[in-house]
């Protein structure tokens, strides 16, 4: 099975060549970090797999990206269907301003879902597996924007979690959250994986290290490397990427 | 070391010319409010509420005056702020930013900007003859929504701007349509913003006088409107009408007259600065 799979990919914006030629195949269950430098590619392609680029007027792509093997681009695709099945957690965190509840909610009310009982359930469920649960089970009422921020980045995973996605995009979801908030959301990425394929963005070299099973490192919008975590970190084949992991820019 | 005494006495005589400049507006209303006070105050009963007008100064009342000015407000506020805030959304959501877009930002922005007779000249010919609504209320109130239209439609894209994009992607990225994140989500976000703009272009067309005036309204009325197509007089008519008769006792129901709008509008105003207040500090991202 290959739930992800991005043939001949290019992103352009305006004459702007941001994506270059990208395939790839991401695997079922697993994480996937995306490395690289600022502006090297690798948020645009992560948006690319859920359609969130289509709002920016000037943005044109070539090639295909298969997900389930079906073309997400293709003319049939219901872009809110597509956005379901692939979740997207973004890097600063970005709850509804209304309660607790009512954001993980929002995504059954849009769907469709309206049977009280189930939706109290499924919002139950989801918090529980964003490891959220305890934490605010007394105030579900209450602001999410109350909630610390790695409280609210752990909310919108559950937020995203409610509509039975299979895919989990995030956009360096740690980047603006302390250390403490930063392990709590691994780990979280770590025990979701086996039910969810993820796609991680990240800066942080070592939080690519310790939670992904395989890394792609970006370099001015190529795919330079794509491997196991463990031989990106430890062998790499290219002498740009032994630059990036070693520190010697980026 | 001399020049930076000569930059402190600049520095002092500019912050002295601040304070007079903002002293002249301040003491100007002042004065022209505690005049306004003194003279009409006393005017100021259930009586002159609730009468009709009359020749006679001692009993006139504003009674159609108020209502009437009641009334249009409402069907202002029915007719204006749905196609206001539907353009508005449409704008700054749906329309594409391209040149044409940009002319009708203009055009929106220069409309806001147009003397009030001119709206009053196109309600006369439209609404007062085209549509024969006749001097009536209805044709009054098309008239005012034309004319407060542009005002609700800016205040409306600005707040609608104000709301974070982070806001639309968490939207987006739950698979929400573009209408459930407009519904759902920047609209609530948005309504304080919205909401102080309908009131303040309502407290304007509270004010109007010359349109109306152009439309047909009329100054004597002798019967409170019950229903749209009625003719109809509206609380700076009726001050106008009085301000420009020769006998003492009218100015002062005039006076107290100018109170009682003058009370709708400071009114109608402080809930627009309340809201605007606590809309802001609810949005604190």
């Amino acid at each position: 099975m290959k739930p992800i799979e991005a043939k001949n990919v290019n992103v352009f914006y305006g004459d702007n060549h941001v994506l270059k030629d990208i395939s790839l195949t991401i695997k079922e269950n697993s994480v996937t970090a995306f490395i690289g430098p600022s502006g090297c590619g690798k948020s645009t392609f992560l948006r690319t797999l859920n359609r969130m680029n289509d709002y920016i007027e000037s943005f044109r792509k070539k090639g295909k990206v298969f997900i389930d093997g079906e073309e997400i681009y293709g003319k049939k695709v219901r872009v809110e269907e597509l956005r379901r099945k692939v979740g997207m957690v973004f890097q600063k965190p970005n709850p509804f301003p209304k309660s607790i509840f009512e954001n993980v909610a929002y995504g059954l009310k849009i769907h469709g879902m309206t049977d009280k009982k189930e939706v109290n359930e499924r919002v139950e469920k989801s918090l529980k597996q964003a490891a959220l649960w305890s934490e605010v089970k007394d105030i579900l009422v209450k602001p999410a924007l109350s909630l610390s921020g790695g409280q609210q980045q752990r909310l919108c995973i559950a937020r995203t979690l409610a509509v039975k996605p299979t895919v989990i995009l995030m956009d360096e979801p740690a980047s603006a959250l302390d250390p403490l908030s930063t392990a709590k959301i691994e780990e979280l990425i770590h025990e979701l994986k086996e039910k969810y394929t993820i796609v991680i963005v990240t800066h942080n070299m070592q939080q690519a290290a310790r939670v992904s099973d395989r890394t792609a490192f970006f370099y001015l919008g190529e795919l330079i490397e794509y491997d196991k975590t463990s031989v990106i970190f430890t062998n790499p084949s290219n002498k740009q990427t032994e630059n990036y992991i070693t520190g010697r820019f980026g | 070391m001399s020049s930076i005494r000569t930059n402190r006495l600049i520095d002092s005589i500019f912050k002295y010319v601040g304070i007079a400049c903002t002293l002249i507006g301040i003491i100007v209303l002042a004065i022209f409010l505690g005049d306004i006070l003194l003279e009409g105050i006393e005017r100021i009963d259930w009586d002159f509420l609730t009468n009709l007008p009359s020749r006679r100064a001692e009993k006139a009342g504003i009674l159609t005056a108020w209502t009437g000015t009641a009334w249009i407000l409402a069907l202002t506020a029915i007719i204006a702020i749905p196609l206001g805030i539907c353009a508005g959304i449409y704008l700054q959501e749906y329309g594409t930013k391209n040149r044409l877009a940009y002319l009708i930002e203009l055009n929106i922005a220069n409309l806001a900007g147009v003397p009030s007779i001119i709206y009053g000249l196109l309600g006369l010919q439209i609404f007062v003859r085209t549509f024969q609504f006749g001097g009536s209320l209805l044709a009054g109130a098309f008239t005012l929504a034309l004319l407060i239209l542009p005002i609700i439609i800016v205040a409306t894209r600005e707040a609608l701007k104000a709301v974070p994009n982070s806001l639309r992607e968490a939207s987006y990225g739950m698979g929400a349509t573009k209408w459930q994140t407009i519904w759902y989500q920047i609209l609530p976000a948005a309504s304080g913003g919205v909401l102080t703009g309908i009131i303040l272009a309502l407290s304007r067309a509270v004010g109007e006088t010359a349109p109306l005036i152009v439309i047909g309204a009329l100054a004597y009325v002798p019967f409170v409107a019950d229903n749209p197509m009625d003719e109809f007089t509206v609380l700076p008519i009726q001050i106008f009408n009085w301000v420009s008769r020769p006998q003492e006792a009218f100015l002062v129901n005039a006076a107290a007259a100018i109170i009682i709008l003058l009370a709708i509008t400071f009114v109608m105003n402080g809930i627009a600065v309340y809201l605007r207040n606590r809309w802001q500090k609810k949005i604190s991202w």
